[in-house]
């Protein structure tokens, strides 16, 4: 709909056009609407969710007993190469992306992004950029098999040929990424409605701000640091290779500094959104929002000086390894400021515990275990018992399952009745939360203490002494997995406008410009910016 | 409504467009044709990969016309507005802002090999026995013209042709800018020479960047395989080149566009656009001479 053609012929075109849908499959393909671009990202984001899962599932069943009984080591390391790759780059960043799109525009007062059609552009290169990274199966020997950190030289001298596949893909998917992340940002500089001014906008949008600023900036690195692989594998190259004058640890250094500052991509948009329903369902003000925005900034800017501490049993020199580990211990600081200001907006809160809250409130209990785990790891020496084991795996799964993806389901919750305009079934809701609670506990707590033992991660066997743990954690991962599909359901029931109506604003404590629209949000949103006062 | 409609302050929300689409068709042909004309060329087989390889540039190409046609048509018809032009600059920037970061991966790659990884291979540091052990006999010095394995190479100086290249480079901003000053004041005539002048000079640059590839590789052995030394000087001097022909391409684009009397004092986004482009690729290369030619 073209808002502001100044002709009479084009205007009432325009008129005619208002709140009318286009209908059929060019809606979805050819759309510069950011709702619709946002729905898309967001269901891909779920089927990339189940497609990694099964993977996840596919590791799990090998390691239900000690041995060797369903897949061979080969397809072992792909299935944990492929589940982190698509869990990373298809799951959580499109799920972030996605509610980006939905809300930001709703929250600022926007009538859409600022740049709508580069916006379908970006959502609509990563089925290619997946199709591309799964047709990798199909190569003669295989997908990659180097892990999703992809370190050389497994991904160089010793990778297959699908390798290629893996870094055009990851190119495409960065690219998309890179535009994504500008709009975001010339978004909130641009768009918001009158009076809306920096320190009035909602944290979601707020954190979402500097984790687009985060993704301008590593997101080319990664384009450089796969470029040189490709070279070092295909067109004789050294960068990684000390033959040539070049170093492995080069790679590690190159990929950290991409891949830190990429871990907390996955978690400040969390960080919105629990700190959008945390007020709402206890009917208090967020405690302290200026020094939850500085606490964003301070950790997005810490991000960068990190990278290193993925890398102490690699080999570095002393001091090198202190800086880095006083550096991530720097970052507990501002995340310890945010969980008090969660902690303190509940305190004499009138609180209530529907579905959405029921998940950020286990978010801030799960990530700070998560978060703790972290700073076991970033001591030095104490890193070097911990590394490469199931420790890891217990820490990063703990803020990323628990962590990023409970507040996306949380998030979820909390808006669907926005976007579909009917309230989610609750009785499913709640089964869905309480199974997925008590699920993903048993999934990874028990990986800290076989982590702590030194069973090893990415290896398809393990040392009889772990078996039992082993058994437990992978009924609980199938426990999580199919947990999932009660959301599914839940989520379908909505789209099928199955439920009580929604009201604009079904949520007693919430605030924001968002529920100002009516439920489901018109098509089209603040044609006339709003005042903020 | 319809006064509304006729609000200049609202916001350019596009109708459907079918162009993104056809670009991430294009991506994905690109991507996967150019996958698999890698793998079919480093194990030297027949394939399929540079036929889809083309036919996805191909199809990119007809994106970038219909996509920038519509823009084009678009902004000559007064359908944009001042928020909207900001929005342009803003994400323009941020785009120069991510090759920044692009090329800083490739800088770091070199910072680390001088700084780093070629001095423990020499012993420096606590490496004294990696360097006995392991690579006996080699000594650290940059430029490596000798790597641990033993290929021999020369190095690139950076009197003569690189330093042409640099003064070539710098006036062509400067030119740039007086092109730039000629469409601030509504001098065509101005506008349209020195902007001729400057693409003049941007593929004069990469006349004589070619024809140094050719100097490397035939006098001095200078190749992309010898060692971390060629990987950094052809990988950075390459995407840099790449940029530069991007560059070009935007500023020819402009050239006859300005002939056809588009843009004036408040309507030029694209101009800018293609001018900061040049700018930073001018700046790239300053960064380039200091570090990969002269240091």
């Amino acid at each position: 709909m073209s808002t502001v053609v100044t002709d009479t012929h084009s205007a009432h075109d325009a008129h005619d056009h208002h709140d009318h849908k286009p209908t059929g499959i060019k809606r979805w393909l050819f759309t510069t609407n950011h709702k619709d671009i946002g729905t898309m990202y967001l269901w891909f984001s779920f089927i990339m969710f189940l497609v990694g899962g099964s993977m996840a599932l596919m590791i799990r069943a090998e390691l239900f007993q000690p041995g060797m009984q369903i897949v061979d080591p080969h397809f072992f390391n792909q299935m944990t190469t492929m589940h982190g790759v698509i869990m990373v780059f298809g799951a959580v960043m499109p799920a972030f992306v996605g509610l980006a799109n939905w809300m930001i525009p709703l929250m600022i007062g926007a009538p859409d992004m600022a740049l709508p059609r580069m916006n379908n552009w970006s959502f609509w290169i990563l089925p290619f950029a997946f199709m591309i990274m799964l047709s990798s199966f199909f190569m003669p020997g295989g997908a990659p098999a180097f892990g999703w950190t992809f370190y050389a030289p497994l991904s160089t001298t010793y990778s297959t040929d699908s390798t290629a596949l893996f870094v055009f893909s990851m190119h495409i998917m960065g690219m998309s990424s890179i535009m994504g992340a500008i709009n975001v940002i010339v978004t909130i500089m641009n768009m918001r409605a009158p009076g809306m001014t920096y320190m009035k906008m909602p944290l979601f949008v707020w954190t979402w701000f500097i984790t687009a600023f985060l993704l301008i900036a590593v997101m080319p690195v990664l384009a450089g640091v796969v470029t040189m692989v490709l070279t070092d594998k295909y067109f004789g190259t050294h960068f990684f290779d000390a033959a040539g004058g070049g170093d492995p640890v080069l790679f590690q250094h190159l990929f950290w500094f991409f891949g830190h500052p990429e871990v907390y991509i996955m978690i400040l948009p969390s960080f919105g959104i629990v700190s959008a329903i945390i007020p709402a369902f206890a009917r208090k003000p967020l405690f302290g929002y200026a020094s939850m925005v500085y606490a964003t900034a301070s950790i997005a800017g810490l991000s960068f000086l990190v990278w290193a501490h993925h890398m102490f049993t690699t080999g570095m020199p002393t001091f090198a390894s202190l800086f880095f580990m006083y550096m991530t211990m720097l970052i507990a600081v501002p995340t310890g400021v945010k969980v008090f200001n969660w902690v303190t907006t509940m305190w004499r809160g009138a609180m209530t515990f529907e579905t959405p809250m029921l998940f950020a409130i286990a978010f801030v209990v799960l990530f700070t275990i998560g978060g703790l785990s972290g700073i076991m790891l970033a001591i030095t020496p104490v890193d070097y018992q911990y590394h490469d084991t199931y420790f890891v795996v217990a820490h990063f799964h703990y803020v990323l399952v628990s962590g990023a993806v409970f507040s996306i389901m949380a998030a979820a919750y909390y808006w669907l009745p926005k976007w579909s305009g009917v309230m989610y079934d609750d009785f499913l809701s709640k089964l869905h939360f309480w199974c997925s609670l008590i699920s993903v506990n048993i999934l990874f707590f028990p990986m800290h203490f076989v982590g702590l033992a030194g069973m090893p991660r990415r290896i398809p066997d393990y040392a009889l002494q772990f078996a039992d743990i082993n058994a437990i954690v992978s009924v609980g991962g199938f426990l999580f997995g199919f947990s999932q599909l009660i959301f599914l359901a839940v989520v379908i029931k909505a789209a099928m406008k199955k439920g009580e109506p929604a009201p604009a604003k079904p949520w007693e404590g919430a605030e924001g410009l968002e529920w100002t629209v009516p439920s489901p949000a018109p098509y089209h949103t603040f044609d006339v910016p709003p005042q903020v006062k | 409504m319809s006064t509304e409609q006729n609000n200049p302050q609202k916001y350019y929300v596009p109708d459907q467009s079918i162009w993104p689409l056809v670009g991430s068709v294009a991506l994905g042909l690109i991507a996967f044709g150019a996958a698999h004309f890698t793998i079919e060329y480093s194990n030297e087989q027949a394939g399929f990969g540079h036929w889809v390889l083309l036919a996805g540039l191909v199809v990119l190409c007809i994106m970038l016309v219909g996509w920038f046609g519509d823009q084009i048509r678009e902004s000559r018809a007064g359908l944009y507005n001042a928020q909207l032009g900001r929005s342009y600059r803003q994400g323009m920037l941020w785009f120069i802002f991510s090759e920044v970061m692009f090329f800083l991966a490739f800088f770091g790659a070199l910072f680390y090999a001088r700084m780093i990884a070629v001095p423990w291979l020499g012993g420096a540091g606590n490496n004294e026995m990696t360097n006995q052990i392991l690579w006996d006999g080699f000594q650290a010095i940059w430029p490596l013209t000798t790597t641990p394995g033993g290929t021999e190479t020369q190095a690139m100086g950076w009197f003569g042709l690189p330093l042409i290249n640099t003064i070539i480079l710098v006036i062509s901003s400067v030119t740039l800018h007086f092109a730039h000053v000629g469409l601030e004041e509504g001098k065509r005539k101005k506008l349209m020479n020195w902007l001729f002048v400057t693409i003049a000079l941007g593929l004069i640059f990469l006349g004589l960047q070619m024809y140094e590839y050719v100097h490397a590789y035939r006098d001095l052995g200078l190749t992309l395989q010898s060692g971390i030394y060629g990987n950094t000087f052809f990988l950075l001097t390459g995407f840099h080149g790449l940029h530069v022909t991007l560059g070009a391409i935007l500023l020819i684009v402009m050239f006859f566009r300005c002939k056809a009397g588009h843009f004036n004092k408040d309507d030029q986004f694209a101009f800018e656009a293609s001018a900061w482009y040049w700018h930073f690729v001018d700046v790239v290369w300053i960064c380039l001479f200091v570090f990969v030619y002269i240091l």
